[in-house]
């Protein structure tokens, strides 16, 4: 699939609407987004960005539209296929997702063991990613005893590990100081230079502005506009 | 991976202790119950084997019966009972027994007119399978027969024993059965209560892209172990209770008679596998429930 820019997408949503009960989450979202971009979805809080996100792991099956994630129909994916889907994405979560009780080694080789990686390759990646994001000295503490930065790194480092064609991360920053959202979004602009496209959800202007990227608004349920942000604007962006 | 789902389950049975302990000890008083009940019919079975030159049964002939007709009788009781020993005591033959056995009481024979007892065939009778109802039908058929008064086989003792051992038999059958359920109750509660405990690793899992089949095996093997640990507690309880007993029993009440012995091998290794098919069966149970969900 090549878009009007040459570039084939990995995303396509087609008069997607998502309802719960009578309540109108996503309203007619049309779409697309290339691969190896980087996209933010921005707008208020209940827009419906996390929702967006989640249909594109199906998380939430659709109630109306379409969707095609790297030509893969999700309307017509079999059950069994669900996991082999969600390992094209490394998701970063708002409030991180680690499991509580394994330590930050376990937590990040998770996603390479359930992939059926052998134990020896695991070791030598997950030590690789954890020096990447700065928390190799740390992967044998419990996600408790971790400050929410470096919590969100070791999630970050969790997205990366399986080499995902897509980063979803919500709020990757929401919760960090200036500094800590800083490294994050210094580890994402990382991964998207090695060919991941990066797709972020957020309502932090500020965000966007510093880092740059297409940004798709949405208000209401509905995708109001997309526009390309250039590094360090200034401007109103919406 | 085997490794790394042994290690899982390892891990989390150790990090849900309590439960575990628990669900392990109520297995092994399941096991320990059923395999008691397999111990007595085991034993029974021994003791029944006791008469393996067959029943003995008495078959008394009608008074005036012709010794000409005793080949044809002989013929009959063994067509229809296939008895391994059959043979004829005459009416004198039996009087003789009797006065030689009841010496001191010979002035009680003095008196006789005539001889009281009638003809009649000793016969022992081999019962295929043990089938202790077939030696009723069995009697019945040989009493059938024109020339024959009474067939006598000690019914009512048989009956009794009968009775007895078909009312352990049902005990064993009824405590296995409600055992059975309740032990695949139990685990499927406990599996089920792990689960909810880890609902959000669980998610979190699927989320990585775990299939269900990842998340799933050391579940498996958790509770197959947890049954085959709790059926070999419960089993060994049993050994050690079979040992104070026999050593204090045994010598007193069957000595030389009847050995009493332990559930073999080949029945304990059947156990403790079935327990772990129960074991199998309750994380199924309580899986395909919340993973449907």
């Amino acid at each position: 699939m090549i878009d009007g820019n040459g570039k084939s997408s990995i995303i396509r949503m087609f008069h997607v609407h998502q309802n719960y009960g009578a309540k109108r989450a996503l309203i007619d979202i049309t779409l697309d987004i290339a691969k190896n971009e980087f996209v933010f979805i921005s707008g208020p809080s209940g827009a419906g960005k996390t929702t967006l996100l989640k249909l594109f792991y199906l998380a939430e099956s659709v109630s109306e539209g379409q969707i095609l994630i790297d030509g893969i129909n999700l309307s017509r994916i079999p059950f069994k296929r669900i996991p082999f889907l969600r390992r094209k994405f490394g998701i970063i979560f708002q409030d991180y997702k680690l499991i509580p009780t394994r330590n930050i080694f376990d937590n990040v080789a998770l996603v390479l063991e359930a992939a059926g990686k052998k134990r020896r390759l695991i070791q030598k990646k997950v030590r690789s990613v954890l020096r990447l994001v700065g928390m190799e000295d740390r992967q044998n503490v419990l996600p408790a005893s971790l400050s929410g930065g470096e919590q969100q790194r070791v999630a970050v480092a969790r997205a990366i590990i399986g080499d995902p064609q897509v980063i979803l991360a919500d709020e990757p920053t929401g919760s960090l100081d200036s500094e800590a959202a800083k490294i994050i979004m210094d580890l994402l602009k990382g991964v998207h230079i090695r060919g991941a496209t990066v797709i972020i959800a957020t309502h932090d202007k500020e965000l966007i502005r510093t880092t740059g990227g297409r940004v798709l608004f949405l208000k209401q349920g509905r995708l109001e506009g997309s526009a390309f942000v250039e590094k360090h604007y200034d401007g109103a962006i919406y | 991976m085997m490794a790394l789902f042994i290690r899982r389950a390892i891990e989390d049975t150790l990090r849900n202790r309590l439960l575990n302990i628990i669900t392990i000890i109520t297995i092994s008083l399941s096991i320990l119950i059923v395999s008691a009940f397999i111990l007595f019919f085991i034993n029974t079975a021994e003791f029944i084997n006791i008469w393996k030159d067959g029943i003995p049964v008495m078959v008394y002939l009608k008074p005036g019966v012709d010794t000409a007709e005793l080949s044809d009788i002989k013929r009959n009781i063994q067509t229809i009972s296939a008895a391994q020993y059959i043979r004829y005591i005459s009416k004198q033959d039996a009087l003789n027994s009797l006065k030689a056995q009841m010496k001191r009481q010979s002035s009680l024979f003095e008196n006789l007119s005539e001889n009281p007892l009638p003809d009649a065939f000793e016969i022992r009778i081999m019962l295929p399978g043990h089938n202790w109802q077939k030696m009723e039908s069995f009697a019945a058929q040989i009493e059938s027969l024109d020339q024959v008064e009474e067939v006598e086989y000690g019914q009512k003792w048989l009956e009794r024993f009968i009775h007895l051992i078909e009312l352990f038999r049902f005990a064993g059958y009824a405590l296995g059965g409600i055992f059975f359920m309740a032990t695949v109750f139990i685990v499927t509660n406990t599996i089920r209560l792990v689960i909810y405990s880890r609902s959000e690793e669980v998610e979190i899992m699927r989320l990585v892209g775990a299939t269900d089949r990842f998340i799933k095996i050391p579940f498996y093997i958790q509770s197959m172990f947890q049954c085959a640990f709790g059926a070999l507690i419960g089993l060994a309880a049993l050994f050690i209770s079979f040992l104070f007993l026999t050593s204090n029993v045994e010598q007193g009440l069957f000595s030389g008679f009847f050995q009493i012995r332990f559930i073999p091998m080949r029945i304990l290794l059947t156990i403790v596998f079935c327990s772990m098919l129960v074991g199998w069966l309750g994380c199924y149970l309580s899986l395909k429930q919340y993973l449907k969900a």
